[in-house]
């Protein structure tokens, strides 16, 4: 036994690196943080930069701040500092997180921020497993507008804005957020941890300590709940403050795990490598090696052409696809091409109808208000546009008879059963396609070169093609016959 | 250079992926909805984020975040997704964060209807959100300038650090034209001042927070010198046939498309008509106008809202010519043939009626 | 604070506290915490107006509970000792060193 001992003493406990030494963005008072004696956040903000340190992970660490009484995290931590809007961090670290996978992302939020306006931002965060790390410093209270209600006031707790007690008959009952969170699926740890007593202390920095272990393995969303002090609202002294928070508030809200999937969970998989820049433009589809050569160049050249054409059905009768077929061979025989559709809910029942515009000059615009073309897949579109065809212009009209009163002076009409010849030809569903086949032999501009190319651009389906293609010959057969007849019965050609 | 058919929506998601955008963010609405569909499509192929938010609110402060982080990103939505954007958008704006966002307008005010009209022309060119800011405004009025603008946009928000806005009514979204595209994909830089999780950017803080009274005044006045610099150099506005008009008719988007063809036929029957199309909205375009008053003796403001534009162009003009209005709205586009005879009308007015005699 | 701040102690105690009284803002739940009781309210106020802790100036056992329930970041550093035999052979007490290397940071 020796008598004599010289004793060394080292640093167990002091200031962590993640911290500044002097808070130089604060205006005032830089060797203080701005809270209250006896706040919490001071407590959680020295168990964050202990975990920070000790994982080793200070450069990587962004720590986004909320709005509310550590609205300036950014004074006291030495790292990536974001300040975010009233409730919105999770949606904020979510994109740094996805933006940057090798940071570590900290949203630090109080319940006012977190249970209240950010109800939605967090629970989609946690439901979409973002690997972020959640730390949420309940103090059951509105602290920074001075003590107005939350959602996590407890039943009874007087507040500015509940000045007899929060009752739970019109205020509702205080939100469990860890409970709430631990209902989904996705989150790998939620804990409730509080700052009542050395004890509880203890744990809680070993909760925030795993949940941001949990990011730098990669596992997912971790939260740790924190019930937190706030002598200055609640009226109380630092030490009463803290006993209220094990003996009154704990009671509402009990400690504990609420889901750690930690062991089972597997880290996430490291997103695939960014392509070379070179290959963009052909993922895009972009690339103009990829596309295809035009069959009209000269097209353009031989004649002036100026084919506006309205389309119109309800939804499902393909009204869309046929002026895109329309616009494509426009396109490809070399012509300036517009092909505007009137959009609506994605309803089957909806009306529907498109402009198409081909023509040998730019166009400049692509609304057709007085069509040279108008198709009408029924009597009610039929109807909608009829008076807007102009004079020597066309209407192809799918049905027997074309009613008497849409009969217009100088305006040549198609009118047959185009369902029904489209049934014979195997699906009714083709009936567009025939219409079209019509439309196409009225101007007998586009070289069927292009129309071909089109269809097989648009319709990827060989099948379809096959009958979209019999549907478009005899849309053209049944023009020319109708002609003939036409020739037949009256003078005058095809004009009613 | 070969062209290909594609929707107004579409082109954008492309031009931004070939202008090194990285990121989209956003929730479905009418007619925006394509863009993040192609985005969800193509943004992971090149490497990219896609995240289908929760909703508006939290597309934008998610835009918030990866702006933070430095990467180029983007989001897209219509009237009613854009009002609750505004305070992200205003924190973005605050915080110096360049980003791209697509506004395909629709009809208002509340749900008012999916029918194209113009009537985001203030929330989205007055700034829109709480505070002393300004967003720059480009709007595209065919499928080829969704393409080139949305590259734009990207460039500007980078040199200005600011939210661009790429405007553009819901038929320019909705249209297919031929387009062509860059073949070269940019990379974007990581700017110094991005919070990106390493050890060169731990120092750096992005925040719209200014505690003291005079910091948040010249935080204030730097942002408005920055204004004033996009003012002086990035105006843009296309003339037609505008040189020698005597009326100048005035409108952007697909307003701007029909003014053309109103203008053509206006020529064709003698009238000395022109447009003048802004391309800007903010920065908006006030010298084109400056310099077509001396010639013209009208300005014809056609809109698809209720007098928004026709108010910037009133400023524009400071009272030194007439200004006239034609609107529709509800979704309603207004007619070539409404168009001409209300030209017609002020032919009669600001002409006079001996020399239309004569044309 | 440097890290091996040596001297002779007066009484051979395990641990050793510093509070720095610019950063202290008195609020007292270091006092409560303590388990040897070796830390009290200063009677005079600092500077900014507080009253501050203060270290009785022995008997910290060097736990650290102090310092993890104050909520400023650096106003108190906790020292454990380290213990060296006379003779040099530098046979830590294990307990010790272990619960250094436990909080090191």
């Amino acid at each position: 036994m020796s008598s004599e001992v010289v004793q060394e003493y080292a640093v167990a406990q002091g200031r962590a690196k993640s911290f500044y030494t002097r808070y130089e963005r604060k205006d005032e008072l830089q060797r203080q943080t701005h809270y209250c004696p006896g706040c919490g956040h001071g407590v959680v903000h020295k168990m964050l930069a202990r975990a920070i340190d000790e994982l080793g992970v200070q450069d990587r660490t962004i720590l986004v701040g909320p709005v509310g009484c550590s609205v300036f995290t950014y004074y006291y931590f030495d790292v990536g500092n974001i300040q975010a809007a009233h409730g919105r961090a999770p949606a904020v670290a979510t994109a740094m997180k996805r933006s940057r996978p090798e940071s570590i992302v900290i949203s630090y939020q109080g319940d006012g921020d977190l249970s209240a306006i950010g109800t939605a931002e967090i629970l989609h965060a946690a439901n979409r497993g973002e690997n972020i790390s959640v730390i949420f410093v309940n103090n059951a209270i509105y602290s920074m507008t001075g003590g107005q209600a939350a959602p996590t006031t407890l039943i009874g707790q007087k507040s500015t804005t509940t000045p007899e007690g929060r009752r739970a008959a019109t205020e509702g009952y205080p939100l469990h957020v860890s409970e709430l969170l631990a209902t989904l699926e996705a989150p790998v740890y939620i804990e409730r941890v509080a700052l009542g007593d050395n004890k509880q202390i203890a744990q809680a920095t070993r909760a925030i300590r795993r949940a941001v272990e949990n990011q730098a393995r990669g596992l997912g969303f971790s939260l740790v709940e924190v019930l937190s002090p706030c002598p200055t609202i609640w009226k109380m002294n630092p030490v009463e403050a803290q006993h209220w928070v094990r003996d009154v508030m704990e009671k509402t809200f009990p400690l504990g795990v609420f889901r750690d999937h930690t062991r089972e969970a597997a880290p996430r998989p490291a997103p695939p490598p960014a392509p070379a820049l070179d290959e963009i433009p052909r993922l895009l589809g972009v690339a103009e090696q990829d596309l295809p050569a035009n069959h009209g160049r000269a097209l353009a050249r031989d004649k002036q052409i100026d084919l506006q054409v309205r389309i119109a059905g309800f939804g499902g009768q393909g009204v869309l696809l046929i002026g895109e077929v329309l616009a494509e061979a426009g396109l490809d025989a070399g012509l300036e091409v517009s092909w505007l559709p009137s959009y609506g809910p994605e309803m089957r029942s909806g009306t529907s109808n498109c402009h198409v515009r081909l023509s040998s000059q730019p166009v400049d615009s692509p609304l057709v208000a007085v069509p040279s073309v108008l198709v009408a897949m029924n009597e009610p579109s039929l109807r909608k546009f009829d008076l807007t065809v102009r004079r020597g212009g066309w209407v192809i009209y799918n049905g027997d008879a074309f009613p008497a009163d849409c009969m217009r002076e100088g305006v040549h009409v198609l009118a047959l059963p185009f369902t029904r010849l489209a049934d014979e030809l195997g699906d009714p569903r083709v009936s567009n396609m025939v219409m079209l086949g019509a439309l196409l032999e009225i101007d007998g501009v586009l070289p069927q070169a292009s129309v071909d190319a089109a269809l097989r651009r648009l319709v990827k389906n060989p099948r379809w093609i096959a009958l979209d293609e019999r549907a478009l010959a005899r849309g053209r057969e049944l023009f020319k016959e109708s002609l003939r007849q036409e020739g037949a019965e009256a003078m005058g050609g095809g004009m009613k | 250079m070969r062209k290909q058919l594609m929707k107004g929506n579409e082109a954008i998601v492309k031009s931004a992926i070939l202008a090194g955008c990285r990121g989209f963010y956003g929730y479905p609405i009418t007619p925006a909805s394509e863009i993040a569909e192609a985005a969800a499509l193509y943004m992971p192929k090149a490497g990219g984020v896609f995240v289908q938010a929760e909703s508006e609110v939290a597309a934008i402060n998610m835009l918030y975040g990866a702006a933070s982080a430095g990467v180029r990103a983007m989001t897209a939505s219509s009237g009613p997704g854009i009002s609750l954007m505004q305070e992200g958008i205003s924190y973005m704006a605050g915080a110096e964060l360049p980003c791209v966002i697509a506004d395909i307008t629709r009809g208002g005010p509340g749900l008012g209807n999916i029918g194209s009209e113009q009537g985001d022309y203030h929330q989205v060119v007055k700034g829109g959100g709480h505070g002393n800011y300004r967003t720059i405004v480009l709007a595209p009025y065919s499928v080829q300038e969704m393409a080139d603008l949305t590259a734009l946009a990207f460039e500007l928000a980078d040199r200005y650090r600011n939210p661009v806005f790429v405007l553009a009514d819901g038929f320019v979204g909705q249209m297919m034209e031929p387009v062509e595209f860059p073949q070269r994909a940019i990379e974007a830089p990581m700017p110094p001042w991005a919070v990106a999780g390493t050890t060169a950017t731990r120092g750096n803080l992005i925040t719209s927070l200014h505690m003291d009274c005079d910091d948040l005044e010249a935080h204030v006045l730097a942002l408005q010198a920055k204004y004033k610099l996009a003012e002086q150099h990035e105006a843009r506005a296309e003339q037609w046939c505008a040189e020698d008009a005597e009326i100048v008719l005035v409108g952007y988007g697909i307003v701007g498309r029909i003014l053309k063809a109103v203008t053509a036929e206006a020529r064709a029957g003698g009238l000395p008509v022109g447009v003048l199309r802004p391309i800007t909205l903010f920065p908006f375009p006030i010298a084109h106008f400056q310099r077509l008053a001396s010639r013209a003796r009208v300005f014809v403001v056609v809109e698809m809202s209720n007098g928004q534009l026709l108010d910037d162009v009133r400023l524009a003009l400071n009272g030194v010519r007439p200004v006239e209005f034609l609107s529709r709205v509800g979704g309603n586009v207004p007619s070539h043939d409404e168009v001409l005879q209300f030209v017609r009308k002020q032919a009669l007015r600001f002409i006079g009626e001996e020399r239309m005699a004569h044309v | 604070m440097a890290e091996g701040n040596k001297f002779e102690a007066k009484k051979q105690d395990r641990g050793w506290l510093q509070i720095d009284g610019d950063e202290c803002k008195g609020c007292g739940l270091c006092i409560e915490a303590c388990p040897p009781k070796v830390i009290a309210m200063s009677e005079e106020l600092n500077h900014y107006g507080y009253r501050t802790a203060i270290y009785a100036g022995a008997g910290c056992t060097g736990c650290g509970v102090c310092f993890m329930v104050c909520p400023e970041p650096g106003a108190i550093t906790v020292f454990r000792a380290v213990v060296q035999r006379a003779e040099g052979s530098s046979r830590a007490n294990a307990r010790v060193e272990e619960a250094i290397s436990c909080a090191s940071n």
